[in-house]
């Protein structure tokens, strides 16, 4: 353990304190506590079941919790209590983005279209509630025109400009994942949070995705928080790693910290009995002095 | 070409169950038959329509059995590629929508210079038809954009159609200051229907809202004081021209425009009227369609999980399609009312809500110019059989079985993007999301 507090905690962009979700008798996060960094990329892994996508779900106010607190910081220095805010302000307001584990695009509609869907707040003000957009008027014409051109930007970051026509249902399975974050980021977030991103890619197109999201990092300062198997993603890109086991958090450090936690190893890689209840007592002992 | 050899054996087995079933429901059903004579009922036998029947049966199954069912190459396929693809009908139908606009602007001289003893019954046909385009149009924007399966629109026909019967019965306000409020009353009673309805899907959301179409109707019918019940309400005013009556006195409109006067005026203004209106809602809907609130209705009919993660409101949007789509509908009823001049509940029972959703439905979900074409079939269609009288039913019914086989999105399915960076390609109504309700 490090005496130094870790970096992640200076400026934190999301705080989750005390986190638990029960589905009736079955509790899927367990007080989880953990802070990511902003400007950092922080990476939520565990096995499967170990309830990470419902950690996001409760981020971005799918799930209202059963317990614990989410704060969101704005660069700014604003704040935002996630978990009283509901669903569609979470985007809005607290400006925070994500995607889902099985791509939601709007199939039926073309890649532009689901891009200006994404800018719909603006666009919407700018309409004054679509009156200004029936008689057309010029400040909803700009809005439109601004709208159009960072559609067109984003698609040209995710290499699609060609089929900006075509519907989002017709694109290859690595494409579609590329427009998801594209449509996420169309909204302006402060924070991303993708789902598995680099599920279904091959490696080619995953490296690509490493670039894609250091891209986004450096050049408009969103922070990512990501869920993810591919450990070459994980500790290729992550600056901070937090694992979930059975809805606990079991390891919280940098990538080479946690790729050498026994208890991450054990979770992962599956250990005899004898070994699990070793490494328990082990850190048992460690909690005891360090309580002590 | 038989799939095996036996193919025959097994459509022939198949044929005689079906016989079998036909033998057992029309046995009792048609073979014996009560008659009130003097001294009593009798039981009289008819097995020989028992017989034919049955044999109808056989030889029917027998037939799609070897024709459709149990061939490598099914007759229905063949005459699917027979028929024209009515993909094309996107490009086709770009010119059909104006050239259906310029035939609709000019019918009424077209049939009073050219055939006037059928002027009256086209004109009076083509008011029908236009009103359920209008209606079809409204519908459109929460079922076809939205993917709100709504069962009860009628029920803001009603509204919009007691709004101005009322206000111009008991204030003697005009047509033309009864028809905003009119839509805007019946605006509001969509957004009513749209709260509780807000949580609800699919089958749950269609059964609420075909209650809320019969709710509406039963108070219409049981309000006495208020509605006059089932008497409904009678005399109500026609609308004026600008302030000019259709009427044959010195100050009416033939008078004053030195015409000579005919009961057509009125009938020809009356088209215009509605004309106007359902290209108000065409104009509006197409409009609405390219703005933020379109767009965000169309996301809700693909993936509301997605719109919500976009931080799009999704009880707003579901709320304004309800009140955008009821606006229409309500409009439309203040015309039905001046048009016939008397209204009851009668007229707007739930049959009504199904034949303005076999419209859209018929037409291609979220589709303006197949509205257009399922109005004119349908309300047409229905007049154009009337010479079949009984049989007029079965013929409509099998007509648009064989349409929903044919296309079973819809005559136009394709989905015509809202906005386009280089160029606006149709997109396949395969890929269009249905909406969940």
């Amino acid at each position: 353990m490090a005496n130094e507090a870790p970096a992640w905690t200076r400026d934190p962009v999301l705080t989750v304190e005390h986190l638990t979700m029960r589905f009736g008798g079955l509790v899927a996060v367990n007080d989880l506590s953990f802070v990511a960094g902003r400007g950092d990329i922080t990476a939520l892994i565990g096995p499967n079941g170990a309830g990470k996508t419902t950690v996001f779900n409760c981020i971005t106010g799918f799930y209202k919790p059963t317990e614990g607190r989410l704060t969101a910081r704005h660069d700014d220095g604003a704040s935002f209590l996630l978990e009283r805010l509901p669903d569609h302000s979470i985007s809005r307001v607290a400006k925070v983005a994500r995607t889902f584990q099985n791509i939601r695009l709007f199939g039926g509609m073309t890649l532009i279209e689901n891009l200006m869907v994404a800018q719909h707040r603006p666009l919407m003000q700018a309409s004054v509630f679509g009156i200004g957009g029936i008689l057309g008027l010029p400040s909803y014409r700009a809005a439109e025109r601004a709208a159009i051109e960072r559609g067109r930007y984003w698609l040209d970051r995710v290499g699609l400009t060609e089929r900006a026509d075509d519907p989002a249902a017709d694109l290859p399975y690595g494409a579609q994942r590329r427009l998801e974050i594209a449509r996420a980021m169309c909204t302006g977030p402060q924070l991303l949070c993708l789902d598995e991103p680099a599920a279904g890619l091959n490696p080619r197109e995953s490296a690509e995705l490493n670039e894609f999201l250091l891209f986004i990092r450096a050049e408009h300062g969103t922070s990512l928080v990501l869920i993810e198997h591919d450990m070459n993603v994980v500790m290729e890109i992550s600056d901070h790693v937090v694992v979930l086991d059975y809805g606990v958090r079991i390891a919280d450090g940098t990538p080479e910290a946690v790729r050498n936690d026994p208890k991450v190893i054990a979770a992962y890689l599956g250990v005899e009995d004898e070994e699990v209840e070793a490494v328990e007592a082990e850190v048992e002992q460690v909690e005891k002095e360090l309580e002590a | 070409m038989a799939k095996s050899p036996n193919s025959f054996a097994a459509s022939l087995t198949d044929a005689g169950i079906a016989a079998l079933i036909a033998v057992a429901l029309f046995g009792p059903l048609v073979g014996l038959k009560t008659e009130v004579t003097t001294g009593g009922l009798f039981l009289s036998q008819r097995w020989g329509d028992v017989a034919v029947m049955v044999a109808v049966v056989f030889v029917g199954r027998l037939a799609l059995n070897l024709l459709v069912f149990k061939t490598d190459r099914p007759v229905t396929r063949s005459l699917a590629a027979a028929l024209p693809s009515l993909t094309g009908l996107g490009r086709f139908g770009a010119l059909l929508g104006p050239a259906l606009l310029g035939l609709s602007v000019v019918l009424p001289f077209l049939m009073m210079y050219g055939a006037p003893d059928q002027s009256r019954y086209v004109i009076d046909l083509s008011i029908l038809v236009l009103t359920y385009v209008m209606l079809g149009w409204g519908l459109n924007i929460v079922v076809g954009l939205a993917g709100l399966l709504d069962l009860g629109y009628v029920a803001f026909y009603a509204v919009g159609a007691y709004t101005y019967a009322l206000l111009a019965t008991t204030f003697g306000w005009s047509f033309w200051v009864c028809l905003p409020l009119a839509g805007l009353l019946a605006a509001c009673w969509g957004m009513v229907l749209g709260f509780p309805v807000l949580r609800l899907r699919g089958d749950y959301l269609a059964i609420v809202t075909l209650a809320f179409g019969e709710i509406v109707r039963i108070v219409l019918l049981n309000w006495y004081d208020f509605t006059g019940g089932p008497n409904g309400i009678n005399n109500i005013p026609r609308p004026s021209f600008f302030g000019i009556e259709f009427s044959r006195g010195e100050d009416g409109f033939a008078a004053i425009f030195g015409l000579e006067y005919s009961a057509m005026h009125r009938i020809v203004f009356l088209y215009y009227v509605i004309l106007a209106l359902a290209l108000v809602t065409a104009f509006v809907t197409t409009r609405v369609r390219r703005l933020p609130v379109g767009r965000a209705w169309e996301a809700l009919r693909e993936d509301e999980i997605a719109c919500r993660s976009l931080g799009i409101n999704t009880t707003n949007t579901k709320l304004t399609a309800f009140a955008m789509g009821a606006m229409f509908g309500g409009f439309a009823g203040s015309f039905f009312a001046t048009r016939q001049g008397f209204i009851s509940p009668e007229s707007f029972t739930f049959i009504e809500s199904a034949v303005i959703l076999a419209i859209v439905v018929l037409g291609g979900l979220g589709s303006q110019i197949g509205v257009v074409v399922a109005a004119i079939v349908m309300i047409g269609g229905f007049e154009v059989f009337r010479d079949l009288e009984e049989f007029r039913m079965l013929v409509f019914g099998l007509a648009m079985v064989l349409i929903m086989v044919w296309r079973p999105r819809g005559l136009v399915s394709t989905r015509v993007p809202s906005i386009a960076l280089k160029e606006r390609k149709a997109i396949g109504g395969e890929l269009v999301g249905e909406g969940h309700g």
